[in-house]
């Protein structure tokens, strides 16, 4: 089922949360909508849900959301067929975990109600699919957090809802088990071939498991794209900065040398004040300094977890500390260790004239 | 290593402060009472208890509190509900209103009434011309006995309902619930011990209350006397004997809803200690 927004905003009293906004979801889309906490990102989701009502707007563009052909603009959230994952997860407490998945198909009107004994193997074919079968007899405060997200999602499925909506759905569950249920949200995605939507903070989570990213801020959408494009040409600064981490260089150029402080690089740049960007995995560390480029730095602190070595960089001429990614082998070549004084060298920078204007790349031989 | 606070002779000074206390001002009353309605022998004791006029006041009482008990749980839920389920200006002052009965005493209560549904009053001259008399008859005891009860369920709940939130309630509508469904099977299972709890507060004040009902009964014996007016009164007639053979029997209404309240916290820590 595809989803349609147009227009859709959402004022709480005085406080704006959400400019009128457009959005098209494709029928079988994960999509991730992401963005620091205010961004709105939530709203949207309960709007979509119907847990919220957009703003009524003029006549001339009415405020509408579209399932499929479907209008449910003005359809109760009990009849928009959607499945909701909620933040923390919202387990009936009270319930057992069979009754808590049972729930959304003994409410169904009993015209259309399934049998006791349909039932009951639906919500068991559900537990089995979310592994927890053997555990359909406790309660959720004796499961774990990994386990009570796993009941949420089998209870929204079992009502077979035509879009799955997820808030923050794995937000409150520790690295290894986010990690985990990520992987296995995205098979499940690829084999019932939902429609999903999920909200998140996380940037990694939202690039690798969405088809396409909507990157909010502040009420607005940023960009709506494919994890990869978004993060090869974010579309201005905010979603540059807000992808990954980001080194600041800022100083005067003055014939094709900026400078700041006893830090030189030289920049293919006309006279005046300019912000650099750069990416930690675009920022190389060497013993020695080159004709185009001195940046001295001091090492503050090393973490050598994971794939690459991350090194905090420190120096006089930065206002905040610089982070770089390393190779193992170069970290064990340069002998990397806290409160050494190297030469940062560039790969490559980006630069945006202004707050909503797109990036420009500059690749330097380093 | 010792605790903060946890020397043995502060210990020792605290707890036989606190049991010393208790029996003096808790206690011995209750023991008193017992044994001045029984000073006369249990043959004496029964003669009161079932004299004509205790037993009315006794059916009286108890009428009131199964009266004042449902309108209070009504009242009590909805007025929980609506202000931890929904944002309006005037929410707050609206919680501070509730508390209005327990600030206010309740004589003051029961003048308030009397003036307002008296038969010179604004509203009891109407009412008196319709030949509706709701002071000095049992409706102006039910009348201000839910006036000073109905705080209880609600203050109860709106703490319990605001920590748990509304996310249980929005889950089961999003999975197709009505309105009445959500209530039924979701909301009021989480909500049930603190109901009977404030039930059980309710009717511990409703059989008790003496001050706003002493202002609107009339206290006429046989009609519309309670059976704490009735305490009272016997005792102003120098029968001693009879006052604390109602007393007692107040009591005993009180040690049977403490010892029932006791039995719901133990049920509820012992869930608790399951879940």
């Amino acid at each position: 089922m595809s989803i349609r927004l147009d227009n859709i905003g959402k004022h709480f009293g005085a406080t704006r949360a959400l400019e009128p906004v457009n959005l098209n979801i494709h029928e079988g889309e994960l999509v991730g909508l992401l963005g620091p906490s205010g961004s709105g990102k939530t709203t949207l989701l309960r709007i979509i849900a119907g847990l919220e009502n957009p703003d009524r707007t003029g006549t001339r563009t009415p405020a509408r959301i579209l399932f499929g052909q479907r209008d449910v603009t003005h359809v109760h959230v009990r009849d928009r067929r959607i499945g909701f994952v909620f933040q923390h997860y919202a387990l009936f407490r009270h319930m057992s975990v069979f009754d808590n998945v049972a729930f959304g198909l003994t409410v169904m009107p009993r015209r259309s109600r399934p049998s006791r004994g349909e039932i009951r193997a639906r919500v068991f074919r559900l537990l089995e699919m979310v592994k927890l079968e053997h555990l359909a007899h406790r309660y959720p405060a004796q499961l774990s957090g990994g386990q009570q997200q796993r009941v949420s999602l089998a209870r929204a499925l079992a009502v077979e809802p035509d879009v799955l909506l997820l808030d923050e759905p794995f937000g409150a569950l520790d690295a290894k088990v986010r990690q985990e249920l990520r992987r296995w949200l995205r098979h499940l995605h690829e084999e019932l071939n939902f429609t999903s939507v999920f909200v998140t903070h996380d940037q990694e989570e939202a690039l690798e498991l969405s088809d396409r990213v909507v990157v909010m801020s502040d009420g607005r959408i940023e960009q709506i794209d494919t994890p990869e494009t978004l993060y090869r040409t974010p579309k201005n600064r905010f979603v540059f900065e807000f992808l990954g981490d980001v080194n600041h260089l800022e100083g005067q150029v003055h014939n094709g040398v900026l400078t700041c402080g006893d830090a030189r690089l030289a920049v293919d740049l006309p006279d005046g004040t300019e912000e650099l960007l750069l990416r930690p995995h675009e920022v190389r560390l060497a013993e020695q300094p080159s004709a185009d480029c001195h940046l001295p730095v001091t090492v503050t602190s090393v973490s050598p977890i994971g794939a690459e070595v991350r090194v905090e960089l420190e120096a006089d001429w930065l206002a905040k500390p610089w982070l770089a990614t390393v190779r193992h082998a170069d970290f064990e070549r340069l002998n990397l260790h806290r409160g050494e004084r190297l030469f940062a060298h560039t790969r490559q920078w980006h630069r945006f004239a202004d707050e909503t204007a797109p990036a420009q790349t500059a690749p330097r031989a380093a | 290593m010792q605790r903060i606070g946890d020397a043995p002779g502060i210990r020792r000074l605290l707890i036989s402060a606190a049991v010393i206390l208790t029996a003096i001002f808790l206690l011995l009353p209750l023991v008193a009472i017992f044994s001045q309605a029984l000073s006369k022998g249990v043959g004496i004791f029964w003669t009161n208890v079932s004299d004509a006029y205790t037993l009315h006041a006794i059916f009286l009482t108890l009428g009131v509190a199964v009266l004042t008990i449902p309108i209070c749980l009504v009242f009590g839920v909805a007025l929980a509900w609506l202000v931890t389920r929904f944002a309006f200006p005037g929410r707050r002052l609206l919680q501070t209103m509730i508390d209005i009965p327990f600030a206010v005493s309740p004589v003051v209560a029961g003048l308030i009434y009397l003036l307002l549904y008296g038969r010179n009053g604004w509203v009891g001259g109407w009412l008196d011309t319709h030949d509706i008399q709701l002071m000095f008859a049992w409706p102006g005891i039910l009348m201000v006995t839910v006036f000073v009860t109905c705080p209880f369920i609600a203050r109860e709940l709106i703490p319990l309902m605001q920590a748990q939130g509304s996310r249980e309630e929005e889950a089961a509508v999003t999975l197709g619930a009505g309105g009445f469904t959500t209530f039924r099977r979701i909301t009021l299972p989480n909500i049930r011990w603190a109901l009977l709890y404030g039930v059980i507060l309710t009717n511990a004040r409703a059989v008790g209350e003496f001050g706003a009902v002493s202002v609107v009964s009339g206290a006429i014996r046989g009609k519309t006397n309670t059976l704490p007016l009735n305490v009272q009164q016997l005792y102003q007639d120098y029968n001693t004997v009879g006052a604390f053979s109602s007393a007692a029997l107040l009591a005993l209404i009180a040690l049977f809803t403490l010892a029932a309240k006791a039995g719901l916290e133990w049920h509820a820590s012992r869930r608790e200690a399951i879940a």
